[in-house]
């Protein structure tokens, strides 16, 4: 048995060092990993509170338990279509502007 | 007691993958790292006796997105992380922030946890493939539907973007 919390938790720190990463590093590809982590634990408490869910069924039957599973798999297929537009974007940046660093990306600043 | 064990056993790797992916300056080595952090995902949702979600989490993303990641590592020549201005005020600005976020959610969830109770290592299979796939064909239809839409609109779009232009 382990409280739910732990699972809450756990996801709490990677959703919280995902934010760090995303302020703090400078690549571009780098700062893409850390949305990538940040949606996996948001992935880790929807996959707890279903599992919760199952275990402490409630009499409202429009609650279905299992769909907590079902959502991780759409954020997993949204995930996997912005990996694939941000990393084109990536590249179709780093061709014209010759860097992956954030700060040297600024035609857009005053 | 097993399932507490592996539990904080896993926390853990996921936990240092995630620290080493922020330390790490090569973003080939945080790519790894977050590779390492993908796997032990795939295990906790395991002991939560979600099969089908852990074996897609291992294929689509330990397997799929991060050899895209890598892919574009390898084909813009990545080097390490250089240093700017930009970095500073981020984090003197973000640091605090992120400590307050984590701080205030951290004792939320110490506070309530004897409200929220505890989950364990079930015998019912409830998340195996056949459940899944009966909810996703019948109540969640419309949504699958729209996703492939989705995911067709995504590869046009990756492949109008990656065009070279002449």
């Amino acid at each position: 048995m382990v409280p739910l919390s732990w699972y809450l938790i756990l996801s709490g720190i990677l959703f919280a060092l995902g934010v760090l990463g995303f302020l703090l590093k400078r690549n571009i590809i780098t700062i893409f990993m850390s949305i990538e982590l940040m949606l996996n634990a948001v992935n880790l408490s929807f996959v707890a509170f279903a599992n919760y869910w199952n275990a402490h069924p409630v009499a409202d039957k429009s609650i279905i338990p299992l769909s907590g599973q079902i959502f991780v798999f759409f954020v997993m297929v949204v995930a996997a279509a912005e990996a694939a537009v941000g990393l084109a974007i990536i590249i179709s940046v780093f061709r014209t502007r010759e860097t992956l660093n954030v700060d040297r990306v600024n035609l857009l600043k005053l | 007691m097993v399932h507490q064990v592996l539990f904080i056993v896993f926390g853990l790797i996921c936990v240092a993958g995630a620290i080493n992916l922020l330390v790490q300056r090569h973003p080939i080595s945080s790519a790894l790292s977050l590779v390492v952090v993908m796997g032990s995902l795939a295990l906790i949702y395991l002991l939560l006796g979600a099969e089908f979600v852990a074996a897609i989490q291992l294929i689509v993303y330990a397997g799929a997105i991060m050899v895209l990641f890598v892919f574009v590592i390898m084909l813009l020549n990545a080097g390490a992380e250089e240093r700017t201005r930009g970095s500073r005020t981020a984090l003197f600005v973000g640091v605090p922030g992120v400590v307050v976020l984590a701080g205030s959610v951290g004792w939320m969830l110490i506070n309530g946890s004897g409200r929220l109770g505890s989950v364990s290592i079930s015998s019912s299979n409830f998340g195996e493939t056949r459940n899944i796939a009966h909810l996703l064909f019948k109540e969640f239809l419309l949504p699958f539907e729209i996703t492939s839409v989705l995911i067709l609109i995504a590869i046009m779009g990756a492949v109008v973007l990656g065009k070279r232009e002449n």
